[in-house]
């Protein structure tokens, strides 16, 4: 027999290194993943990625428009999804107690978190793109926005309703209005939070194929209007990565590359702003 | 946060203000042909500096979408009839040829070195040949040995126009494919692994011992990967070379009042590869604004001339010069404008 | 920490309220039309928020209302027996959901039984044992697989993962579970790299940084008086998580875990590229089958057929119905958790 008090040790103990092995097993397939993109997109990375389009058969070149298109896409999706969706999760976490609303859209949101990005394509183009009769950059960013605002949703709600009751409480006591309650100090409490939601919703749509082909499309040639077909990332990857042709295949692997590192890199640098600011 | 979003702002406008390139070309569909498009419309806009955009969004894509007049032209590796043309008052024709070729990953055996028929080829797809030394296999190729393995199968996962020429081949060398399965861009497959495109299956059949798998021309060669040869209808072996894919084009009769339809699978002719493709582009009859279906048209009477060489090169075969011929005369009877002229009336 | 921030916040409030007060003579007047404004204001911002709440509900309504009208000719042609049918023959165009319907389930419960437990593995990590200064970079290398795009999970799937784990891990598993009676029948069959083991495993690894990272939010904000209480009774580090931690944060992991579930019941591009995409059902996981998702992304793009195209349609509808399923069924246990808690107490 062991006594009660060995028991809880090492029960602890094994736990305790199962939680070890799980930071390493999820570390493992991080490296695994990242040492396969430097190891087969490296080769294609220069500065021609940066400044020039992409190559015909034959010709070398690099992802300038596809670059830019994405980022434009991707930023005005954010910007149009991240005030709707802390809106809409901030109603239903301060104000959603009574009535139909709340719930109904709680409701739908969750089950939308789940919908794959392709149905979002076909719905966008459905009453967007076939509405106008063309393809375009606003049908790729508005098609990307309809996957950020239930991400950013669910997780303003979530972090929201964590925010402990007394400091709200707290505030109302010393006369702030309920605007100034929730701006200032809810939203501030889980400010983290949140931009780990719009962080994971950036994430999420820089890499997704499915919305925008029957959206943005893509383009060969350098676009700069938003009602045209728009050059995108991961459909030049898709397109590249299935082609026979090796040195497309190259430069779709340099382009998982960078949107592996653009993504990391605001990863960071949004760590790192909101961590200022907090002093 | 406010300079980074002003920024944003700042860049966003700059992308919405500058005003539109007028003669833009926007196409999409079939996968097959995207290379040699975007080739060709390189080319296209050095010499001319007017942009075609082609996007392979597959070929049901490029239907609906010529049908929903989302694009200018849409491409597709499977004709359509005259009845589905006049029904939704479109004309179609072909631009570029390429083949379907199966490939094989079994030791020892050579590029070429195996031969089978079409009614064999069925079989293994059924799932009733089983080992590769199986009789109706081994008495193909009485100068080789084969392995007492398992064959396996591999097959397109995506609906592809590639998948709808293998299928619609077999469906017409085995009666019995041809009840069971039939031919479409994507099937009920009784046996096999699916691979994503192409590439998927090509990846597959290198990794998979024993299998066989169909790739288009251009991925055997890229790939290196071993071929095999296939009987013709006239009952000759051919490999899978430029030569034998433009002998089924050149036996075939053309006619631009079906609007061309015609697949190229189990063509006549001594050296006529079986399982060849044309693939199409399908445009409005009656053009909305002719000023952009003449660019069309125009960008495809450049490719039909110059285009060529880069076609061949991507492992493409251009149409031979009558066929072309064929197809120019059937724009100036077939495309017109909304008052009923004629858009195209070059040369 | 994050705590005595808020305090100066509300410091900072008060100060400045008592300030200008103290400045001004307080006249009621002035004070009512102050209390007005901040009214006012009030109401604007939850009529705000309200609006944008509309906006939202309303956008998703009518996505789901598409996807009913464009699956129609479906739902009359095959009825009920579409979820029960095993055919998919685009050719005679006959259609039938149950192959996708039990591959998109089973790839996602591989992906959930190998992705909670990692998760919160993870997150005790890294709010419990990690020395505080590698934290945030463990933090951010978890976030960071959420940060990779899907298509490259797909083609690192396909191209490196699949043959590595063909030939290493599949005849591994073979020789040792698969000798196994009653589940050696999960893992029969050729060895090929891909089909629904592979697919899970991917679908794990993506939804872990989602679990994980959401558990240690959560984890992040109970009160640190609660643990320390329960540290000095003598619980050990594990006691306090299991105990303690979990129970306040129930329904934030159990959030945390939908969030995952659902990506990976809907994710498209990794599937697809490793699933195999075969409509047969099988029992072994070694066999390719085919999810939801995946047979919407590789077959839409090439269905020319109305019919054909509105199955398609139909099964994202389904998906849809699964996940509210899914849905419904946490928020049941979640009931059920607090109803034996409040039998407890």
């Amino acid at each position: 027999m062991i006594s009660i008090y060995t028991r809880r040790r090492i029960i602890n103990a094994i736990n305790l290194t199962g939680s070890v092995l799980a930071m390493v097993f999820g570390l493992f397939w991080l490296f695994w993943i990242l040492l396969t993109l430097f190891d087969k997109g490296m080769g294609g990375i220069s500065l021609t990625i940066f400044t020039q389009m992409p190559p015909s058969p034959g010709d070398s070149g690099g992802l300038l428009n596809a670059i830019a298109g994405s980022l434009v896409m991707v930023t005005l999706a954010t910007l149009i999804g991240t005030p709707v969706g802390i809106m809409a999760g901030t109603y239903l976490a301060e104000f959603g107690q009574r009535g139909w609303l709340a719930p109904a859209t709680r409701f739908v949101n969750d089950i939308l978190l789940s919908a794959p990005s392709i149905v979002i394509g076909l719905f966008v183009y459905t009453v967007y793109v076939a509405k106008v009769g063309h393809f375009s950059g606003w049908a790729g960013a508005l098609a990307l926005s309809l996957i950020v605002i239930p991400v950013v949703v669910r997780t303003t709600e979530d972090m929201l309703r964590l925010v402990p009751n007394s400091l709200r409480e707290a505030a109302i006591a010393l006369g702030a209005p309920q605007w100034k309650v929730i701006t200032l100090v809810t939203w501030r409490a889980s400010k983290v939070g949140i931009m780990t939601g719009i962080l994971l919703a950036v994430a999420r749509i820089s890499g997704e194929t499915a919305p925008l082909l029957f959206t943005a499309l893509n383009n060969q040639f350098w676009n700069d209007d938003m009602s045209r077909p728009m050059a995108n990332l991961p459909v030049v990857i898709f397109q590249f990565a299935m082609s026979p042709y090796e040195y497309w295949q190259e430069l779709a692997w340099a382009g998982a590359l960078l949107i592996t590192l653009s993504v990391l890199g605001l990863n960071i640098a949004a760590r790192i702003f909101l961590r200022k600011r907090d002093f | 946060m406010k300079p980074q979003l002003s920024l944003m702002l700042v860049s966003a406008a700059l992308f919405l203000t500058t005003p539109a390139f007028a003669a833009d070309i926007t196409g999409a569909g079939a996968t097959f042909p995207y290379p040699v498009y975007a080739k060709w419309a390189d080319a296209y806009k050095k010499s001319t500096g007017i942009r075609l955009n082609y996007q392979s969004i597959g070929s049901g894509g490029g239907i609906k979408q010529i049908k929903a007049k989302t694009v200018d032209f849409g491409a597709s590796d499977k004709p359509l009839t005259v009845e589905e043309l006049e029904k939704n008052g479109l004309t179609q024709f072909p631009t570029v040829i390429g083949g379907v070729v199966p490939v094989i990953n079994i030791d020892g055996l050579k590029e070429g070195q195996l031969k089978l028929t079409g009614a064999v080829l069925a079989d293994i797809f059924l799932g009733k040949i089983k080992q590769w030394n199986d009789p109706a296999i081994a008495g193909l190729n009485n100068d080789i040995n084969l392995p007492a393995s398992n064959i396996a199968v591999v097959h397109r996962a995506d609906g592809s126009g590639t998948t709808f020429l293998f299928t619609d081949y077999l469906s017409k060398v085995s009666p019995e494919w041809k009840e069971k399965i039939g031919a479409d861009a994507s099937v009920a497959w009784p046996i096999g692994t699916g691979g994503k495109g192409n590439e998927g299956v090509a990846n597959f059949v290198k990794q998979i011992k024993n299998s066989i798998g169909y790739v288009e021309a251009a991925y055997v060669k890229q790939n290196k990967m071993r071929y095999v040869q296939l009987q013709n209808r006239d009952g000759a072996f051919v490999t899978p070379v430029e030569d034998s894919f433009r002998a089924a084009a050149v036996n075939t009769q053309w006619d631009k009042n079906t609007g061309f339809y015609e697949i190229l699978t189990h063509k006549p002719g001594q050296e006529s590869w079986p399982i060849t493709g044309a693939t199409f582009v399908l445009m409005h009859q009656t053009q909305d604004n002719p000023g952009q279906a003449l660019e069309v048209l125009k960008f495809f009477e450049w490719a039909y001339a110059h285009g060529d060489g880069m076609a061949l090169e991507l492992d493409y075969i251009p149409l031979p010069d009558n066929i072309v011929k064929l197809i120019e005369d059937s724009w100036r009877t077939r495309i017109k404008s909304k008052s009923g002229q004629a858009i195209y009336s070059a040369q | 920490m994050r705590h005595h921030f808020l305090l100066a916040v509300i410091t900072k409030i008060s100060l400045a309220r008592f300030q200008s007060g103290a400045a001004k003579t307080m006249s009621t007047a002035h004070s009512v039309a102050q209390l007005k404004r901040q009214q006012l204001f009030d109401r604007v911002f939850r009529q705000a928020t309200w609006f944008f709440t509309v906006i939202v509900f309303l956008l998703l309504a009518a996505l789901i209302g598409s996807l009913l009208i464009g699956s129609w000719p479906a739902i009359q042609a095959f009825g009920f027996d579409f979820l029960f049918s095993t055919q998919w023959n685009p050719v005679t165009e006959k259609f039938g959901a149950l192959v996708p319907i039990t591959g998109t389930l089973i790839t996602s419960l591989i992906a959930l039984s190998i992705g909670i437990p990692v998760s919160f593995g993870i997150a005790l990590f890294l709010t419990e044992l990690s020395p505080p200064w590698l934290r945030r970079p463990l933090g951010t290398a978890i976030e960071l697989l959420a940060g990779i795009p899907s298509i490259i999970y797909g083609m690192w799937g396909l191209f490196v993962f699949a043959p590595f784990f063909a030939k290493h891990i599949q005849p591994a598993i073979q020789s040792t579970l698969g000798e196994v009676a009653g589940i050696g029948f999960l893992f029969e069959g050729a060895v090929m790299g891909i089909g629904m083991l592979t697919a899970g495993i991917i679908l794990a690894i993506m939804v872990i940084p989602f679990i994980a990272s959401v558990m240690r939010d959560v984890f992040e904000v109970v009160p640190p008086l609660l643990k320390e209480s329960a540290y000095a009774l003598g619980a050990t580090t594990w006691e306090v998580i299991w105990r303690v931690v979990l129970p306040y944060t129930k329904s934030g992991v159990v959030g945390g875990i939908m969030l995952g579930f659902g990506r990976a019941l809907g994710e498209t591009m990794a599937v697809t590229f490793v699933i195999g995409n075969a409509h047969q059902l099988h029992a072994s996981l070694f066999m390719p089958g085919n999810s939801i998702a995946s047979a919407l992304a590789n077959e839409f793009t090439e269905a020319d057929g109305d019919l054909y195209t509105a199955a398609l349609i139909e099964l994202g509808l389904i998906l849809f119905l699964i996940t509210f399923v899914v849905l419904a069924c946490s928020k049941i246990l979640l009931l059920q958790l607090k109803k034996r808690e409040g039998a407890v107490a």
